[in-house]
């Protein structure tokens, strides 16, 4: 299991396009993949899920992979913080 | 069997095509007891299937046509339904209850439209409609009731609706939508006004189009003159053809006319504008012959979102229409939202009277971030082009002055921090309501322009709604009072050096025309596809001799008596 905490930094919080891409992508990976937030932990894989905690910009989430490619999964995770501005 | 229909022309040109009815169907999702539970689950994901390949489309066709960020909007649509946290409990609703797919889905779509509903943040409960959308189109397919979307339409068509809704018309692609039909609505009604930028033919107000036109029947719009032709035999489809072919010679020859200036036969230059809402508007208005735009709405801008447009993105939108422009002059309006018109991340209070309400200027004075943004946007863009900027819905003269100093301030801020911006930007104002066309001596000496909204002041005037078809006789352009107004707001800007235009639909109309040539109107902007006519029509007329007619039109007491004098006038014409 690996656990990482992240800073949302991207100016809308966890809105739909960032969230689509991260779920988008967790949906790809074996591993189960959990999103923690103001002590609410959902399945990264589901976009209701991730959108009902309402994650506002400046949040921390602390994100959980276990499975056989949790490696792969989180480091894909990782990425897409960065890339896509949401998160460090 | 043959009939035909009749509305109000809303769009110039003839099309004959298949009817494709746009339909939003009601979905009645009943209870029922299911004992194969294996075949129920095969339907549920079958339905899934379906309304996944057809967002995949439209996802696609939105990305070609509009933008990647409209089409990411249904790439999140996707998304929930792939998702764990709503299929699961579907799926174990219907095998612990033993409930067909479509209960099974509403209830648990409900739960989390609920869920989104009751949280204090406002974009997350917009999200709720995403919700509600979703399950409508499976559950459409489960019903085995079909559902379009505008933008799936991959086939020569006239669409046959109820309306058209501004989001709906995004959709439209004018390569296959030939014309459209709709039941309801005016010639200002929204639909209508993007038919004829788009130069669809329409027909609106048709009242019983959906009751009547069936799928795939073969139908005739004449937006020339308001009528509809369902399944004609085969003489009225050759009157229509030869009706067709002479319209569009009329048009090539109005196309001659493209590249030349509008002068009367006495020699005076008016300047013919177009009315655009997006920056994919200005190719009609180069095509088309445009001097100017004497309106560019900016609203679309902020329609269709989920949030309000950034800096960047207007400063883009704006700077791209200024430099297709090329120079020649180019009037933004400012933010016009309100009404009718409603944005859904701004969650304005629903009021008894919203054209009499918190709109446009008046809301944007309230929300000054919101404005300045705008602003700031505005006069960054302004070094690409021939900017002028006006506040619509302007009420007293306060409203301007309190407008104007926010975009001074704005202006001196963007020069402090060294963002270049243009120095010649003219600052001016609609006019749509009568108090400011009653004082338009006392607003000419703080504008440098005016632009009188006809649309909204004739329905201020004669307090009418204009959506509402049982009073649609009030909705008089011809009305003296109508008459006297315009002709006082442009001789008040005149009195000061300023110059007047007009951007409403009667800046176009071939009565209207000579009236507001003779009051002296300096700029005429209309739907680019009535330039080349409104050209054709004003190298004809003499500004002098229309002038000695405007004393006897405005003592007049009725429209009906102007509209008279009118034609007897250009029958008369027409006989030398």
């Amino acid at each position: 299991m690996i656990e990482k905490q992240y800073n949302i930094t991207g100016g809308e919080g966890l809105h739909a396009r960032p969230t689509s891409v991260l779920v988008g992508a967790s949906g790809t990976f074996k591993s189960d993949i959990t999103l923690e937030f103001n002590d609410k932990k959902v399945n990264l894989k589901s976009i209701l899920g991730v959108m009902s905690l309402g994650v506002p910009s400046g949040a921390t989430v602390k994100i959980t992979a276990n499975g056989e490619d949790e490696e792969a999964a989180m480091a894909k995770v990782d990425e897409i913080m960065k890339t896509e501005g949401i998160g460090n | 069997m043959n009939f035909s229909l009749s509305g109000i022309a809303a769009s110039n040109g003839i099309a004959i095509a298949k009817a494709f009815r746009l339909e939003s169907p009601e979905l009645i999702v009943e209870k029922l007891e299911v004992s194969d539970i294996d075949a129920e689950l095969v339907r549920f994901e079958s339905a899934i299937q379906l309304s996944k390949a057809e967002l995949e489309t439209i996802k696609e066709q939105t990305a070609q046509q509009i933008s990647n960020e409209e089409a990411a909007i249904f790439g999140a649509h996707l998304l929930v339904l792939s998702d764990p946290d709503l299929l699961g409990p579907i799926i174990e609703k219907m095998k612990s209850e033993k409930v067909n797919a479509e209960f099974a889905l509403q209830e648990t779509a409900n739960m989390f439209i609920g869920l989104f509903e009751s949280m204090d943040n406002e974009y997350m409960k917009e999200r709720a409609g995403d919700i509600r959308d979703v399950a409508k189109r499976v559950l459409a397919h489960l019903l085995g009731v079909s559902m379009q979307s505008p933008s799936m339409i991959a086939d020569e068509v006239i669409i046959i609706a109820e309306d058209l809704t501004p989001s709906d018309t995004v959709q439209l692609n004018p390569q296959f939508v030939k014309g459209f039909i709709t039941d309801i609505g005016g010639r200002t009604s929204h639909s209508a006004i993007l038919a004829r930028t788009l130069e669809i033919p329409a027909v609106v107000g048709a009242k019983t189009g959906m009751s009547s036109i069936q799928n795939g029947t073969i139908v005739i719009v004449d937006g020339l003159d308001g009528n509809v032709i369902v399944n004609p035999d085969s003489d009225s489809i050759a009157y229509y053809q030869g009706k067709k072919a002479s319209y569009e010679q009329q048009k090539s020859e109005w196309a001659r006319l493209k590249n030349e200036t509008t002068i009367t036969s006495d020699g005076h230059h008016v300047e013919l504008g177009a009315n655009i809402g997006t920056p994919n508007d200005v190719a009609g208005v180069i095509n088309n012959g445009g001097e100017a735009i004497g309106l560019y709405r900016t609203e679309f801008l902020y329609m269709g979102r989920s949030q309000f447009p950034t800096e960047a993105e207007q400063l883009e939108a704006y700077s791209s229409v200024l430099k297709k422009m090329d120079g020649k002059p180019t009037v933004v309006r400012t933010l016009d939202i309100g009404g009718d018109k409603e944005l859904p991340y701004l969650q304005l209070p629903k009021e008894m009277n919203p054209f009499l309400g918190l709109r446009a200027i008046r809301l944007c004075l309230e929300m000054e971030e919101m404005f300045r943004t705008q602003l700031r946007a505005l006069l960054r863009s302004s070094i690409h082009g021939n900017l002028k900027i006006m506040f619509p819905m302007i009420a007293t003269i306060e409203e301007f002055r309190k407008a104007k100093m926010l975009f001074l301030e704005e202006k001196a801020i963007l020069e402090g921090q060294g963002i270049p911006v243009s120095d010649s930007i003219e600052v001016g104002m609609m006019v749509e309501i009568p108090s400011t066309a009653v004082m338009a001596d006392i607003f000419a000496k703080e504008v440098d322009f005016f632009s009188i909204g006809t649309n909204d002041l004739i329905q201020y005037t004669l307090a009418a709604d204009r959506m509402n078809e049982r009073i649609s006789y009030l909705y008089q352009p011809f009305n003296p009072a109508i008459l006297r107004l315009v002709k006082n707001v442009i001789d008040a800007a005149h009195n000061e050096g300023k110059w007047a235009g007009m951007c409403g639909e009667m800046a176009g109309d071939e009565i209207a025309i000579p009236i507001l040539l003779g009051m002296g109107l300096d700029e005429f902007s209309m739907s680019a596809s009535s330039i080349l006519k409104a050209r054709a029509q004003i190298s004809k007329l003499s500004k002098a001799e229309m002038e000695s007619h405007i004393d006897s039109i405005i003592s007049m007491s009725t429209a009906e008596e102007v509209v008279s004098y009118m034609n007897k006038l250009s029958e008369a014409e027409r006989m030398f």
